[in-house]
């Protein structure tokens, strides 16, 4: 369901049915953390680890081969921060 | 148009489905519905209907299937009974929320315990407010043109909402009447193919019945309650058009007896032809009584009802059901919600009859008219010929 959905009742599809599939990626998901994954990379070995332990897949390798956390999605969840062998992840207030 | 046939009211029901040309039939066998989806699965069997058949395991997937088959743009039947209705709960939501035009009927049988298989109105009042357009049938004609006219108005792309037509159980059902049947051509040019607003179609798909978050769900509700308000005015078109094209006429709400009538008699079903004998047989005595008939359920068609009862002193609610633990039986609820906000008001008498499929007589009506008269009937709710001690 997109940010789309989020309008008058009258603009509503029929029976509420998404007509643009996969539009879920549009929903901005991430808006009710309090705190967010900042990463040092001074400390950051780029093992990726933090990236498999995301409950929701939103840390993926970017070019430089570090793993930032896409802050559209993340819920704060600290899980990132607490499995990194490095300890390269806090959590600061968002 | 050929001439009157005398048949089981059923199996009316059942050509009337034939001839709406349904794609698809999910149903689930229970007294006393079953003569309807018997025939049916006859005339898939033999070839007559060319339609899908599908012989499901239980209620709940009767719905279901009909669900589906519905979304996938095939023009869907099915039809129930008490615990079979109350097996299907859950999906029947479903249907009016994804907003898909399916027909049922609803032989209506009152819930167990004890078991019972003879009609009241228990089952469907207990559907209430599953936001489908719900009709009442009175007699078999109107069990045969409304099963019809169901299609027309639940497609309507104003609508787009299940309909259920009532017809009660064995009353009804198991009763062998004369019907007027229409020929092909007429019902043909009357009801065109389904014409689905939206469809499960692998070039174009979409998502039906996904999450409906806080921010949305609220919305979405309003936006199939709205659609079932409005469809209010498309039952009344369709009746209409029903009445010029067939020489039937029907309306959301039924007047009989003399229009001054200072007492009157609220009934929904088949009881109806009962009260209408009572009425008449009182009218000749001399006294001041007629009767309104609710053939629109929901959306409850409030100002053809008060129009219906403007003037009149006194108002003997009949229903067909329990509402156990509150004020009144579901009809007269409704009513007296109603009545609130007018200046002036009626005094509501109710009577709960007919429960478990309890004759009601003429002689029954006669006596509760006296009664009510009398101040002698309970000023909450009456439950019509119960045994007590006390
Ligand atoms: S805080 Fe939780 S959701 Fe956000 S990136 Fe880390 S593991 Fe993923
Ligand atoms: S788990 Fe820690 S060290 Fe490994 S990539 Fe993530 S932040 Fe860097």
């Amino acid at each position: 369901m997109a940010e789309s959905a989020i309008c008058a009742w009258q603009k509503l599809e029929l029976g509420t049915a998404i007509t643009t599939p996969g539009n879920s990626a549009e929903l901005r998901t991430g808006d009710w953390k309090t705190l967010r994954p900042e990463t040092d990379r001074e400390k950051c070995i780029k093992c990726g680890m933090c990236s498999i332990y995301c409950p929701e897949f939103c840390i993926s390798e970017a070019e430089d081969g570090y793993y930032p956390a896409d802050l559209f999605y993340c819920k704060g969840c600290g899980i990132c921060a607490n499995e990194c062998p490095k300890k390269a992840i806090s959590m600061i207030m968002d | 148009m050929t001439k009157a046939k005398g048949l089981e009211v059923s199996l009316a029901v059942a050509e009337a489905v034939k001839q709406a040309n349904v794609d698809v039939i999910a149903a689930y066998p229970i007294t006393p519905q079953t003569h309807i989806v018997e025939e049916l699965s006859v005339y898939v069997a033999n070839g007559e209907l060319d339609a899908e058949y599908v012989p499901v395991e239980s209620e709940h997937t009767a719905m279901s299937a009909s669900v589906g088959s519905s979304a996938a743009g095939a023009r869907t039947y099915t039809a129930t009974s008490a615990q079979g209705l109350a097996l299907m709960h859950e999906i029947l939501f479903i249907a009016s929320g994804l907003r898909l035009p399916i027909v049922m009927t609803v032989a209506n049988r009152a819930l167990s315990a004890p078991i019972s298989i003879w009609n009241d109105h228990g089952d469907i009042m207990a559907e209430r407010d599953i936001g489908w357009v719900q009709i009442f049938a009175e007699n078999g004609q109107e069990a045969y043109d409304l099963s019809i006219a169901a299609f027309k108005i639940a497609e309507d792309h104003r609508v787009l909402l299940p309909v259920c037509v009532n017809i009660d159980g064995f009353i009804l059902t198991h009763m062998i009447e004369p019907v007027l049947f229409i020929d092909q051509k007429k019902i043909d040019a009357f009801l065109p193919p389904f014409n689905p607003a939206l469809t499960l179609d692998p070039k174009k798909p979409v998502t039906m019945g996904p999450v409906g978050v806080p921010e949305v769900y609220a919305e979405s509700r309003k936006q199939c309650e709205q659609a079932l308000i409005n469809s209010r005015e498309i039952v009344a078109e369709v009746f209409d058009q029903w009445g010029k094209t067939f020489d039937r006429n029907y309306k959301l709400i039924e007047k009989n007896g003399p229009d001054e009538a200072k007492s009157l008699f609220i009934t929904m079903g088949s009881m109806g032809e009962t009260t209408m004998t009572a009425v008449q047989e009182l009218t000749d005595s001399g006294e001041s009584v007629g009767q309104v008939r609710i053939r629109l359920w929901r959306p409850f068609p409030k100002k053809e009802f008060l129009n219906a009862i403007a003037g009149a002193e006194e108002l003997i609610i009949i229903d067909r059901a329990l509402s156990p633990g509150s004020h009144n039986g579901p009809v007269a609820q409704e009513v007296k919600a109603l009545l609130y906000d007018e200046p002036v008001k009626p005094r509501v008498h109710n009577v709960i009859a007919g429960l478990g499929g309890r004759d009601v007589t003429v002689k029954d009506f006669k006596k509760m008219y006296a009664m009510s008269r009398k101040n002698e009937l309970d000023p909450n709710y009456t439950i019509w010929g119960v045994r007590s001690d006390a």
